[in-house]
């Protein structure tokens, strides 16, 4: 039981919460403008890929981290221009970007290695570095991007105009605000901050892109944002008590302590823990989770 | 209802159509930009899944489980529901299915007995099926009864039961249910709670195509998804809600029974992909058995307009993306099967682009 209370048990629990850290926060934004966004297991999938493939090929993990950023971005504004130009539904075209994120990187890694499954391992030394030993980089940098991501929303022009967006569009509008634009910049952003995640995935805490990688992280990820309502520093918490669980899950795995009487825990129920937990607190069990107002609604000037 | 003119009828059609010629012509310029002949790679997809009468049991085949999701998903979005959760209403209903096709079906593998006792064929199958039913829409209930009890969105609980059900179902599996051996699965069901296939009572079907009475079951259920929901009362009240709860309402229709209706309809529906998949395909669970079904159903519905029949010409579409797909992996250079993904994906952004237009 003692193993869970040490430093390398909390930098698994805080390597664990890196990918969601940056899938929530970037759903935060967008979610804030009024913009569902499931569509966050996809673009950590875009950034995954992309960051993998570029860093076998150059050797330098922040040229490819920069390039996921940037099929992240890209794959954020075709989601934007489908749901804030065409104003398609915002969860069915999120699914879309999604299935696309299933299939697309394994079509492309089919031509260039010739292996649908996953890009090919990258040398231990071109990935994306620790600062000490069991804690990465982006780990650091997903920690100081909460009280950013707060400051942002709340002490900037642009925050505020983001957030009145979401709550009330018709109000921003007249105060001036383009909420078309502040809508598009969100998203983008959301592709931007999820792709960092899905890099950290496949070039920080493995060496390699696998076929649907993400594993359900983007869901969680909306999940923990669910459960702090919207709100920055509480995503945090949301998003440790979920890496926590799922470095649980490693840990418990053979662990002499982990019994009920002579049988070993299942790591399925561990795994269930944030899935029950939000329905619970959406059921208002632990106080009402109140989303922004216009979420989910296209904005449009006639109407 | 009146009935629909040829205009309205047209226009349902023209933009789900013109959602997919705009998909090919994407996805012909990205095989083009992967090295490959765009035209070519059409004539696989279409001729091996349309080419002879065995090609076309296959597509039917893969068509039959979107058929049940596809109209897990139209019932409950006719009641202004979105229900991303068929995959985990399949997955629990799958479970089940096979546990009672094996207790009841004198299932024993190397000498262990996994049967309580051994029930006659016509009374196990139709418990099965019972099974498949009332498991798969207990479990589209729960959201249901979540969004009318607590007003909780079904959108962010169908996708948490998905998960839940994934890995309660792994759980059983691993710990309790293991057939012996590396794949995880059940034990496999009984003969006697196994469904013929069809090409046993028609010859033509080649004998290597799985394509069993659960397709039949699958037509059977666009008929009566359309009566119920265009000829019955409860039906017509689903709908309303659907429309405009608040207008319902003040009809006297109350939208909270409305919604978990629709929601266990639905669950009911997706978890009738078990009956086709474990009494008669594989006729067990194994892990990971859905290729994503559940969540196709949610295009396959757009697609199809909602509509029973549409969901049937949709569902035997992408049977066709399915089929033709492994063709497309083997007689091409570089593109592999993962463009029928690519190809499903670009069809549901585009209809969701183009709902707005088909409204009007």
């Amino acid at each position: 039981m003692l193993e869970i209370i040490s430093w390398a048990f909390l930098f698994s629990a805080i390597t664990a919460a890196t990918p969601l850290l940056f899938a929530a926060m970037g759903g935060l934004f967008s979610e804030r403008s009024g913009v569902i966004n499931i569509a966050l297991e996809g673009l950590m999938l875009a950034g995954a890929f992309t960051a993998a493939a570029v860093t076998f090929q150059t050797g330098n993990p922040f040229f490819g981290l920069l390039c996921g950023i940037g099929a992240g971005a890209f794959t954020a504004l075709i989601f934007a221009v489908a749901v804030i130009k065409f104003e398609a539904d915002q969860v069915v075209a999120g699914m879309a970007i999604n299935f696309l994120m299933l299939g697309l990187p394994a079509l492309i890694s089919g031509v260039i290695y010739d292996s649908t499954g996953s890009t090919p391992q990258i040398d231990q030394a071109h990935k994306l570095p620790q600062v000490v030993n069991g804690l990465s980089i982006v780990s650091v940098l997903a920690l100081i991007l909460v009280p950013l991501a707060w400051y942002v929303l709340y002490k900037t022009p642009f925050g505020l105009r983001l957030r009145a967006v979401g709550e009330n569009p018709e109000a921003a509008d007249s105060a001036g605000v383009s909420v078309t634009r502040l809508r598009y910049s969100a998203v983008v952003i959301s592709g931007v901050l999820a792709a960092i995640g899905g890099a950290f995935l496949s070039t920080g805490q493995s060496s390699l892109f696998t076929r649907g990688m993400s594993a359900g992280r983007g869901y969680i990820a909306l999940a923990a944002l669910i459960l702090a309502k919207w709100r920055p520093i509480p995503v945090l918490f949301a998003c440790l008590f979920f890496g926590f669980t799922e470095a649980l899950t490693i840990q418990i795995q053979g662990a002499s302590w982990a019994k009920i009487g002579d049988e070993p825990i299942p790591i399925q129920f561990i795994e269930m823990i944030p899935y029950v937990l939000t329905i619970i607190v959406l059921a208002g069990f632990i106080g009402l989770s109140r989303a922004p107002k216009a979420l989910g609604k296209p904005y449009s000037k006639e109407s | 209802m009146a009935a629909p003119n040829v205009m309205q009828i047209f226009r349902e059609i023209l933009w789900p159509l013109a959602a997919v010629v705009a998909a090919f012509l994407v996805g012909g310029i990205i095989v083009l930009l992967l090295g490959d002949d765009p035209i070519n790679a059409y004539r696989l997809l279409l001729s091996n899944s349309f080419g002879s009468v065995r090609d076309i049991g296959w597509t039917m085949h893969y068509a039959t489980p979107l058929i049940f999701t596809g109209l897990a998903v139209a019932v409950a979005l006719r009641c202004g529901l979105l229900n991303i959760g068929a995959e985990g209403q399949l997955y629990v209903a799958a479970f089940a299915t096979a546990w009672v096709g094996m207790t009841f079906g004198g299932t024993v593998v190397n000498s262990v007995n996994w049967s309580w006792f051994s029930l006659p064929s016509f009374i196990l199958v139709p418990l099965c099926i019972l099974t498949a039913m009332a498991v798969g829409g207990l479990w589209g209930a729960i959201p249901g009864l979540l969004k009318a009890r607590f007003g909780s969105h079904e959108v962010i609980n169908t996708i948490m039961m998905n998960f839940i059900a994934i890995a309660l179902v792994s759980y059983l599996t691993q710990y309790h249910y293991k057939n012996p051996g590396p794949i995880l699965e059940t034990p496999f069901i009984g003969e006697a709670a196994r469904i013929p296939r069809l090409n046993e009572f028609l010859p033509f079907i080649s004998h290597d195509v799985p394509l069993n009475v659960a397709f039949i079951l699958a037509l059977i259920m666009c008929v009566l998804v359309y009566i119920f929901l265009w000829k019955t009362k409860w039906g017509y009240e689903l709908r309303a809600v659907g429309e405009s709860a608040s207008a319902a309402e003040y009809g006297g229709i109350s939208p909270k029974k409305q919604i978990v209706i629709a929601m266990t309809l639905s669950g009911v529906l997706a978890g009738m992909v078990a009956v086709g998949e474990v009494l008669g395909t594989r006729y067990n669970y194994y892990h990971d058995f859905s290729a994503q079904w559940g969540f196709l159903g949610i295009a396959v519905a757009l697609l199809g307009r909602n509509h029973p029949f549409g969901v049937l010409i949709a569902a035997i579409f992408f049977g066709v993306l399915l089929r033709g797909e492994i063709f497309v992996d083997g007689f091409t250079r570089y593109v592999s099967k993962d463009l029928g993904f690519v190809l499903q994906a670009i069809i549901i952004l585009f209809v969701a682009c183009f709902q707005r237009y088909a409204r009007r």
